[in-house]
């Protein structure tokens, strides 16, 4: 790096730091947009829904009403991770041996960007009573059943909706890993399977922790996918949220389940957290 | 490596026609004369013809395109400038920190977005519609903003702006003829996601929306949530067609972002 005699032009921008007229937007919206609303949230948490200032929705939340409700939440959010991982997981490896693998990546990619309601409003279709599932059923002889509106169907449809985001982080790390070592491990006699399960998936750890988190966190708030094929059931903590947010208008209460949420999220992200940068660069996360 | 086995192929063939199924289906049945999802009577377009003669629907689009346009013009200002400000911040202590509160709203799910940000409008007094709409487009699509431009300014070396400088560049130069030139595809592909991240968004905007003011995910929630109309599968696969072109708009310039690098720049 040319550090000598020409710092001028450094010192002319870095003087500007100390006076950075030009980032009082910027700076504005962390304040306003970051953590005024992360502060309201955790100051509303202590009122309850008439005004007064009350511990009350935090009591609540430790019933067993709100404490089922949050186990059932993550039970959910477990099963989802857990089957999206299954299906991604061999997805990203065979990916990686692909000859146009950017290219097919990109096409595994393409479904996250269309909109989460649609995806959703297609299995309402898929799934109704005389639609193709059930016409299916029908025809191997098990018969019509209700799928929409059953666990079955939320999980179905999440895992639909997550196997993008699960595939990305894991194919960048797998891609990344250098293939002599793959080689070595085979010269020195390990089968495919031990290979794989003492230089591959270790090595590759961290794609699969960020997809952990690139889904768990998600699964545990949405709530689109429950009011629209889970049929009003309120089970997950985002489904909470909404419903105390905007149809009970009790916000006291949803911004205590919105602390918890976050705090969960903290937990989760410490635990599947990572030195190097997430590979997030590009799909969408949300 | 390995070659791709039988084995794998048939797998990922198998992925591939589940990822895309759904999609094709609900594109199908918009063609579908009869009103269902379940059983193709014949061809028709009436529900293109009833997606672009209903003047309701096309009011919304155009409030969605609007907010969309005007979000990441202004969002892809704001995080420019945000951008440059944490590359030159000298204190490494302080970048790190500016870097962490300007993920926040990454990571943070949608609900919570949403939630704090109605809190925030009640609280200073924004009335919810078009207003609220644009203002937390712009505010969820700074940091995406930001994540997309600063690799490119990064990448930038010190000497350019230094040889800038000595040969009589102002500062406000070095800005419009140095730096912006330089990430300039750092920028588009930033306005890129931010646009669709606002074309896409649902939940914030369900939830700082008000009653006079809608866009198109939220009204197509509400038409989703009285059960199948084929207008939803028509406007789907005009939205499916118009998120490809962004999409490969998107990709054509974080490409053309990651190859120019100029001798200059790195290490």
């Amino acid at each position: 790096m040319t550090r000598g005699l020409n710092l001028t032009g450094l010192k002319a921008m870095r003087n500007n730091s100390s006076r950075p007229f030009y980032l009082i937007p910027y700076y504005l919206w962390i304040a306003l947009f970051v953590i005024a609303p992360i502060a309201l949230i955790v100051y509303y948490s202590f009122f309850d829904i008439s005004g007064n200032l009350t511990f009350d929705n935090y009591k609540n939340f430790f019933s067993s009403v709100y404490l089922r409700l949050t186990l059932s939440s993550f039970w959910y959010a477990f099963l989802i991770t857990v089957f999206t991982l299954i299906v991604a997981y061999p997805t990203a490896y065979w990916l990686t041996k692909t000859k146009h693998k950017q290219l097919w990546l990109l096409l595994i990619i393409i479904p996250s960007w269309i909109n989460l309601l649609l995806k959703t409003y297609a299995f309402i279709g898929i799934f109704g009573l005389y639609g193709p599932a059930n016409r299916f059923l029908k025809a191997i002889g098990i018969g019509e059943q209700q799928i929409l509106f059953t666990d079955f169907s939320f999980i179905f449809v999440s895992v639909y909706i997550f196997i993008p985001f699960m595939i990305l982080p894991i194919f960048n790390s797998l891609d990344k890993m250098n293939p002599a070592l793959i080689d070595a491990s085979r010269d020195l006699g390990a089968s495919s399977w031990v290979t794989f399960r003492r230089v591959i998936f270790p090595l590759a750890i961290n794609g699969v922790k960020s997809g952990i988190q690139a889904v768990f966190i998600p699964a545990l708030s949405l709530f689109v996918i429950t009011r629209l094929i889970a049929g009003n059931k309120v089970i997950t903590l985002g489904t909470a949220i909404e419903q105390q947010f905007l149809v009970t208008q009790n916000w006291g209460m949803g911004s205590t389940i919105a602390v918890f949420l976050i705090l969960f999220m903290i937990i989760i992200m410490m635990l599947t957290g990572q030195r190097d940068k997430g590979g997030m660069a590009n799909g969408k996360i949300k | 490596m390995g070659k791709l086995s039988k084995k794998g192929k048939a797998y990922l063939a198998v992925v591939f026609i589940i990822l895309y199924a759904p999609i094709f289906y609900l594109i199908f049945y918009s063609f579908n004369s009869g009103g269902t999802m379940s059983s193709f009577e014949g061809f028709t377009l009436e529900h293109y013809g009833a997606v672009f003669s209903d003047t309701r629907l096309i009011i919304i689009l155009m409030n969605t395109v609007i907010v969309a346009l005007l979000s990441s013009l202004i969002a892809t200002a704001i995080g420019v400038l945000g951008a440059i400000g944490i590359v030159f911040l000298r204190n490494r202590k302080m970048r790190s920190a500016v870097l962490s509160l300007n993920n926040i709203l990454i990571v943070s799910p949608d609900v919570i977005i949403g939630a704090s940000f109605l809190i925030l409008f009640t609280m200073i007094g924004v009335k919810l519609g078009f207003a609220s709409v644009l203002i937390s487009h712009i505010a969820f699509s700074i940091p995406i903003v930001v994540i997309m431009v600063l690799p490119k300014l990064q990448e930038m070396s010190d000497s350019l702006i230094d040889a800038a400088a000595d040969l009589g560049a102002s500062k406000r130069d070095i800005l419009t003829r140095v730096i912006i030139p330089f990430i300039k595809p750092g920028i588009f592909a930033g306005f890129f996601l931010a646009l669709t991240y606002s074309l896409d968004d649902f939940a914030v905007t369900f939830f700082v929306t008000g009653n006079g003011f809608s866009t198109l995910s939220v009204e197509i929630y509400s038409m989703a949530r009285a059960g199948i109309t084929l207008t939803i599968n028509a406007l789907s696969a005009l939205i499916f067609i118009v998120t490809l072109g962004l999409v490969i708009g998107y990709y054509s310039f974080s490409q053309r972002a990651s190859r120019n690098t100029p001798g200059t720049g790195g290490l």
